[in-house]
């Protein structure tokens, strides 16, 4: 699926094919030069991070919440709940600005919860603003390898 | 006292009553009729005693008088007896006593009682010529003797009467007191165990049984309505539960509805703010002025309709939120709302004078929405004025404070007021004052939820004034 010069270092796991074009937009204009997977829902996800070939965890898993079979909040729950992936940085962006998506969210042990901004400028800067944040200022640990 | 006992107490005091007022009775005949008969008897002595003694006193035989006299030994009551002669002297002595008797002076003829005795004078007469007086002198030992016994025997007889009373009462104030003590316990066991299903057993036709029919019918009765009432609140507490679930349905229907809406709507809506937007920045040379222009309203009205939505939202989540009350210094409170409203104000001249607000009871978040939007409107609608004056300040009533926010702005027809606080409802033009017509909607619910109320004042082109209260206690 991948080869070491391959790396996914950004997984971007969005259902709604215009959100993703959007959001794949703004990394790139964001110039990190970021490797982007998007897949489209949970089961997909879940597949890629926990399949058997997978060497590198991404740095950094960008999850819509309301998505169709696996929903994010699944998702976000087989992650943290695995030993070698909760290391992963988690940022779910949504749509809702739900009360109870955000506690469950931060419960599950999410890294941050943004709510999608209607205005398209916003929504330019805020993934961007995500992107540089993780990949250039945030420091991960070492080790994201599959031993 | 226990019923068996006064019961019996009853009869026993009757009987020894009846009992005692009919020996008292006879007690008192047998008295008068003893005297009677012994002055009787006294007088018939006295006159067989005078008619023996003629001869002696026409004869003045002393000695005949003496033995004639003596006789009276027969007669054991007769303790004194005397014959006077015709001129009252002492004429023969008769005597019972050791001691010497004195004898008192002749009297009338009769007989009386003195003291304890009977005494009397009776005449003697010869021929109709006057010999002499007889005096007799009985005592009442035979009278008091008899009495005596006649009073043991009565005591006997009450003794014996209230014996038998008392044993009789004892069997037959049962018939009374049995069925009142049944009556009685049942009545225990139904206070003391809130048992409703136990009777009462009947016995007999009399009043206790028509007691008894009473109190088995209360009980009855009693039980009747407790199957009622016990039934009534099990439908109540099955229509509450129904009408619980109902509520919450519509609860949770509501909830996945906005949260569908905020979900679902804002989706496209990003799609098609971001796409024009998309369309303008990578394909600018391909639009001329007019499809740019277009372009402008397309991305301008989604983001008025993401605000529209995200109003709407907040409006239908406010009815749902819970309260969450805490006191706060209502003077820093409103100063930060003020100072956080004039950032965006900063090229406009505006005097804004915040009076003394004091300390409420309030929800905070909520309270802060009405404050950030009754300045804001303040704000916004006095924006084409050139002085801006706004007043903040408040009022204590008696049970409520009452805040108001007053401005010298664009003001409105009070015709129109009445819609004001309606979802959606707006009195000016899009193009005049910009807003969703949500603002005034969500204040007044969240004042309606601190139980105030909510109101306006306002002139058109000279201002507005927006009072609200706060219930103190």
């Amino acid at each position: 699926m991948e080869t070491d010069d391959n790396i996914v270092e950004i997984l971007f796991v969005e259902d709604n094919m215009n959100d993703a074009e959007m959001g794949i937009r703004a990394l790139k204009k964001s110039a990190l030069g970021a490797h982007v997977l998007h897949l489209q829902d949970g089961e997909e996800a879940i597949q890629f991070l926990f399949s058997a070939d997978i060497k590198n965890l991404p740095k950094l898993i960008l999850l819509d919440l309301k998505m169709p079979k696996i929903d994010g909040i699944e998702v976000l729950r087989r992650i943290k709940s695995d030993p070698a992936r909760k290391v992963i940085p988690v940022v779910v962006m949504t749509s809702s600005r739900e009360e109870c998506d955000i506690v469950d969210s931060y419960k599950l042990g999410v890294n941050a919860y943004i709510v999608k901004p209607v205005d398209f400028d916003k929504f330019t800067k805020v993934i961007s603003e995500i992107g540089s944040f993780w990949i250039s200022v945030n420091q991960t640990p070492l080790h994201n390898k599959i031993k | 006292m226990e019923i068996r006992k006064k019961l019996m107490m009853v009869i026993l005091l009757t009987c020894g009553a009846v009992l005692l007022l009919t020996s008292l009775t006879f007690a008192i005949s047998e008295f008068i009729t003893f005297r009677q008969t012994a002055k009787r008897q006294l007088a018939t002595l006295g006159e067989v005693i005078a008619a023996n003694s003629t001869a002696a006193l026409a004869f003045d035989s002393k000695e005949d008088a003496a033995e004639i006299l003596s006789a009276l030994k027969a007669e054991k009551h007769i303790v004194e007896a005397c014959l006077y002669d015709e001129n009252g002297n002492v004429f023969s002595l008769y005597q019972t006593g050791s001691a010497s008797p004195v004898f008192p002076a002749i009297g009338a003829e009769g007989y009386l009682f003195e003291d304890a005795h009977l005494v009397g004078f009776q005449k003697v007469f010869q021929d109709e010529k006057y010999l002499g007086m007889l005096y007799l002198k009985s005592d009442m030992n035979a009278m008091y003797d008899q009495l005596v016994v006649h009073g043991v025997i009565a005591s006997l007889a009450i003794i014996v009467s209230l014996l038998m009373a008392y044993l009789l009462s004892k069997k037959m104030q049962q018939s009374i007191s049995k069925p009142i003590l049944a009556l009685a316990e049942v009545a225990k066991i139904v206070s003391q165990q809130k048992d409703y299903s136990v009777r009462a057993t009947k016995v007999g036709q009399d009043e206790i049984g028509l007691l008894t029919d009473a109190f088995n019918q209360m009980l009855t009765q009693i039980q009747e309505q407790n199957i009622e009432i016990t039934s009534f609140n099990q439908k109540l507490e099955q229509s509450v539960q129904e009408r619980t679930n109902d509520l919450n349905r519509v609860n949770k229907e509501l909830e996945a509805f906005s949260y569908s809406v905020s979900h679902d709507l804002r989706a496209p809506l990003r799609s098609v703010n971001g796409y024009a937007q998309m369309l303008q920045e990578d394909h600018a040379d391909k639009l001329d002025k007019d499809g740019l222009r277009i372009t402008n309203v397309i991305i301008e009205s989604a983001k008025r309709m993401g605000k529209l939505i995200d109003d709407l939202l907040d409006f239908s989540r406010m009815g749902r939120q819970e309260i969450v009350k805490s006191t706060i210094n209502m003077d820093t409170f409103v100063k930060g709302v003020v100072d956080e409203l004039m950032e965006g104000e900063q090229e406009r001249h505006i005097n804004i004078v915040v009076h003394r607000l004091g300390v409420v009871s309030v929800d905070p978040n909520m309270i802060r929405q009405v404050w950030v939007n009754l300045i804001s409107n303040a704000l916004k609608y006095s924006r084409k004025k050139e002085n801006v004056y706004i007043e903040i300040g408040s009022t204590v009533q008696p049970g409520e404070i009452i805040y108001f926010v007053k401005d010298n702005g664009a003001g409105f027809n009070m015709d129109y007021a009445h819609k004001l606080f309606g979802v959606f409802q707006r009195l000016h033009k899009e193009s005049e004052f910009e807003g969703t017509g949500v603002g005034l909607a969500l204040s007044k619910r969240i004042i309606d939820r601190h139980r105030g109320r909510i109101w306006v004042d306002s002139k058109l082109n000279e201002g507005t004034t927006f009072f609200f209260s706060i219930p103190n206690q």
